[in-house]
């Protein structure tokens, strides 16, 4: 047997039981490597359930800097008896094994080609403790220390990690650190170690951060002068709301009076949570909802009134595997044409694409003057595999002479000094038009905002010219609206090419690593990384001037292709699809597989649908 | 029907203690048919606010969809107005009002709108306790699309179409009262001696208020057989009592009859004095309202009037502890952190 043999460049794999308090041990090991400075992306592979079904966490160990999953495991550690043939079962050859031996492992599972390790994990918990919580919670923590003796992980960095983590609890410390070195000793005492693979300390990872998406766009909310919240439980989204509310408790209450300079209203259903935020912002106020699929099929009817009304409103959508209640706790980019094209009529919604928990940062808090600027929804599609895992990522930063942009708003003052005021009337040509408060002025600025058609003065009528000439300033505001949103950042190969790729959103780092191979074989792409909807003229350039395109995306149904072929009605010639649906990230290897089999001439586009969706799965 | 209002006032007009007439509460003349119960509510609204002397546009105006949802245009013309979606007047009105606490949120909803596709806004807006009007026009049934029943109309009862109802009917009052309501009335689109004092006490009173107004369609339930008609409800209405609303400061200058008068004060240092009460039951303990509802609703009569009010009521506001200051009025200095934060928390993610 070939032991696969590497330093800081591999994929482990941990496999535990749902509400065993694994996620802290594991979360311990993958910030231990990134203070030893190495980065690492971990993932949560969870399932929809509170206790006792599988669960797994899959940290990618990578001193290049490549975040996305790559696919296939070199270490399998598993404490969960109903999910180890599964488990042991990919491990890739030469890879390795550790489990619990308290229970010898079942003989039918054994494999020669890699390498197996027992570690009495239960046994030593047992003997050390009396108290069964204590023993569940504290044989998390030891087979952590068993890894760091196999892979030869500084300790100091581990027992460091802790000390921080409960800074204030002296026992805590001790009794975790004791923990670590219980494991850290039996492998000392009893096992062959270091093995194949290592951990060294390294510099790779600079300034950056370990972050998850959600908490970065509860702060973007926050330092985006977001004061009403409104929102609807639901997974993966509940955590936006949940980091809005911790640092908000944190820097929004007076300490003298106990005020509160926020609002957060858990509503009823989503139905009530947009409401609640598009009545919070015709008010005048910073507001925001946060939700997933589902919660955007029913937010669609008050995504239309707010388009159609023109009321500035913030939709954080963190997107889960759908339709219906789909995969809840597995990731997917599956909601861009149901948010693009939200609610009936004829609508167009912008959407930001963040593929980094800074990007979610920044676009969060951007959301809010976007929103105000161009009075209109701004939805934020971020998903699971960014905003429930920590990602590595530049850390954050706010300029303090930034002012928020509110847009186009008049006072008291400027209606007092005679300021025609049409609610509708596009008096700059931008298409976009002045607002008022309600409650800024005695006698004038009063106007009345309805979802039915209306006049330039917001006065209702029935009068098809009226309507048409309302609708059309609406598509002129788009052109205005495209000026406004990132732009999206092209990454050269430094060479023409006929063929490109263009990605967004969590399938960055995949993408980027995937044309990294690509290009050490002797294939050439240029890429580029759509930011938003609309897409931006750049996009369309990039298009035209390559023969052929790859979306990558994370959906059966190639959405953003759909979307780019029915804004820029590129044939279907043009656009090709890298998919991958299956609830997990999109893999590197997988990218680079499907961008092969094309090129090497597996071009013809199958008769039938079904037929090119099954390659795609083949080669996952 | 003319189709504009006439500019043209009379120079006598009576004016509020802010100098403004009731022409300046007055909003877009109605396209409601002729009779409609609803322009009398708009009526009463007009005159209660006016007699407050509240400023007009420190008043928003919120409603859904529906014939009683297109009522707002008619009423108060320099206030802000929202017509949202059908049934989800409620919860526009809660961000609102979480943005800016200073305006008075005049809600207006109907039978349809609340009672069927606003059930559960309604029912979670009455828990919130916002500080809010909620004025239902009810008609029992849906005048836009036609006539058709709508869950409030009573079982038995029979619109033009004259097909009986064949289910039970949603009591709003009793379900606001259920669902913590803080203020329950019920009045009649064609009583404004009694619907005005009742707007009024609703405006004063911190927390969600509701009048469940029943306002006879015209056109589709005006009929003989149908409990919703101005004949039926003149007919079998009985008060809880009388009430009459006395503004902070203003001097009580009506004389009752001793013994069965009741004389309340308000959050905002109004009162409220009740007389002629019905002594089988107390306004101000919510078993008492509920029972009395239910009695009435037995013997097939509609209870009008004050059902019930909380006098320690805490709204919204006060329960999530919000500033003071409007949320909309805040700032970047108010409202965000700054840099320096970041870093702490760039810190501690390393």
């Amino acid at each position: 047997m070939k032991r696969i043999e590497s330093v800081n460049d591999f994929v482990i794999k941990f496999a535990n039981v749902n509400g065993t308090g694994s996620a802290s041990a594991n979360n311990l090991f993958a910030k231990a490597v990134f203070r030893m400075g190495i980065p690492v992306s971990p993932k949560n592979i969870f399932p929809s359930n509170i206790q006792g079904l599988p669960t797994w966490y899959e940290v990618r160990v990578n001193d290049k800097g490549y975040l996305g999953r790559r696919g296939g495991i070199d270490i399998a550690l598993s404490v969960n008896p109903q999910s180890m043939a599964q488990d042991i079962k990919e491990v890739l050859p030469g890879g390795y094994f550790i489990y619990d031996n308290t229970k010898p492992l079942d003989l039918r599972l054994h494999r020669s080609d890699i390498t197996i390790i027992g570690v009495p994990l239960t046994r030593i918990c047992n003997e050390q403790y009396e108290d069964p919580r204590q023993r569940q919670l504290f044989k998390n923590v030891v087979y952590v220390g068993v890894l760091a003796a196999l892979l030869d992980m500084d300790f100091k960095v581990l027992s460091g990690l802790v000390e921080d983590q409960f800074k204030a609890k002296k026992n805590l410390v001790l009794s975790n650190i004791h923990a670590l070195e219980l494991g850290h000793q039996y492998v000392h005492n009893n096992l062959e170690h270091p093995i194949g693979i290592t951990v060294h300390k390294s510099d790779q990872v600079g300034d950056k951060i370990l972050l998850d998406g959600n908490t970065a766009l509860g702060l973007g909310a926050l330092y985006g002068g977001a004061t009403v919240a409104a929102w609807y439980p639901i997974t993966p989204s509940t955590s936006v709301v949940d980091a809005f509310e911790k640092y908000a408790k944190r820097v929004r209450i007076d300490p003298g009076t106990g005020q509160h300079n926020y609002a957060i209203v858990q509503a009823e259903d989503e139905l009530a949570a947009i409401g609640m935020a598009i009545g919070a912002s015709w008010n005048g106020a910073r507001s925001f909802t946060a939700t997933s699929g589902p919660g955007v099929s029913l937010m669609s009817e008050f995504l239309g009134l707010a388009y159609f009304a023109e009321i500035p409103t913030v939709l954080f959508n963190v997107q889960r595997a759908g339709p219906s209640t789909g995969m809840p706790t597995r990731t997917q980019q599956a909601d861009i044409l149901s948010c693009a094209y939200a609610s009936h009529g004829d609508t167009k919604q912008v959407l930001l694409f963040p593929s980094t928990p800074k990007e979610c940062f920044d676009f969060g808090a951007l959301s809010f003057d976007l929103a105000e600027r161009l009075q209109t929804p701004i939805i934020l599609m971020t998903d699971l595999d960014l905003g429930m895992n920590d990602n590595m990522s530049e850390p954050l930063s706010w300029d303090d002479e930034r002012k928020y942009d509110r847009g186009k708003v008049l006072t008291a003052e400027q209606l007092e000094d005679g300021v025609e005021f049409g609610r509708y009337l596009d008096v700059d040509g931008d298409a976009i038009c002045y607002r008022t408060y309600p409650g800024t002025h005695p006698t004038k600025g009063a106007f009345f905002t309805r979802g039915t058609s209306r006049n330039e003065y917001a006065v209702y009528t029935e009068k098809g010219e009226e309507y048409e000439a309302n609708m059309l300033r609406l598509l002129r505001k788009w052109d205005t609206i495209n000026q406004y949103v990132p732009a999206p950042i092209t990454v050269d190969c430094g060479m023409e090419t006929e063929t490109a790729v263009l990605y967004f959103g969590t399938s960055e780092e995949s993408s980027r690593e995937a044309l990294d191979h690509l290009a050490s074989e002797g294939i050439y792409l240029n890429a580029m990384r759509v930011r938003a909807f609309p897409f931006n003229k750049e996009v369309q350039d990039f298009i035209e001037r390559h023969k052929e395109v790859f979306v990558i995306e994370q959906n059966r149904d190639a959405q953003l292709r759909t979307l780019l072929m029915a804004e820029f009605e590129f044939g279907p010639d043009k656009l090709k699809s890298v998919l991958c649906f299956d609830g997990t990230p999109i893999s590197a290897r997988n990218i680079r597989k499907q961008i092969k089999t094309h090129l090497n001439g597996d071009n013809v586009l199958p008769l039938h649908r079904n037929t090119a969706l099954l390659r795609a799965g083949e080669s996952r | 029907m003319s189709y504009q209002l006439p500019k043209f006032r009379h120079p006598a007009l009576p004016v509020n203690d802010l100098g403004y007439t009731k022409a300046d509460y007055e909003g877009a003349i109605s396209t409601l048919c002729a009779g409609c119960g609803h322009d009398s509510i708009s009526g009463a609204i007009v005159r209660a606010c006016h007699e407050l002397s509240i400023e007009p546009h420190k008043i928003a105006k919120l409603s859904g969809i529906g014939c009683s949802s297109k009522a707002p245009t008619y009423f108060l013309g320099n206030s802000h107005g929202f017509n949202s979606v059908h049934g989800r007047m409620p919860s526009v009105v809660t961000g609102a009002a979480l943005a800016n606490r200073d305006l008075l949120y005049m809600g207006v909803s109907g039978d349809g709108d609340t009672a069927s596709i606003g059930m559960g806004q309604f029912a979670h807006v009455a828990r919130r306790n916002l500080n809010m009007v909620y004025i239902v026009m009810n008609n029992g049934c849906y005048g836009l699309t036609k006539g058709q029943d709508s869950a409030t109309a009573d079982r038995g009862s029979a619109s033009k179409k004259g097909e009986p109802n064949i289910y039970s009917a949603i009591d709003l009052c009793g379900t606001a009262l259920q669902m913590g309501a803080t203020f329950v009335a019920r009045s009649f689109s064609g009583d404004k001696e009694q619907l005005v004092p009742l707007i009024k006490a609703a405006i004063s009173h911190r927390g969600f208020a509701l009048i469940d107004v029943v306002s006879p369609c015209v056109t589709f339930n005006n009929n003989p057989k149908s409990t919703k008609s101005y004949e039926f409800v003149r007919e079998h209405s009985d008060a809880t009592g009388t009430i009459d609303f006395v503004p902070m400061q203003k001097e009580i200058t009506t004389q009752y009859q001793p013994g069965h008068s009741h004389e309340v004060t308000m959050h905002d240092g109004s009162s409220i004095r009740l007389y002629k009460m019905d002594e089988s039951m107390n306004p101000f303990e919510r078993r008492s309202a509920i029972n009395a509802l239910e009695e009435h609703r037995s013997s097939g009569n509609i209870l009008t009037g004050l059902i019930y009010m909380n006098l320690d009521s805490r709204d919204l506001h006060e329960v999530l502890e919000t500033s003071r200051r409007p949320l909309n009025s805040l700032d970047e200095t108010d409202l965000c952190p700054g840099n320096k934060m970041l870093l702490n928390i760039n810190a501690s993610l390393r």
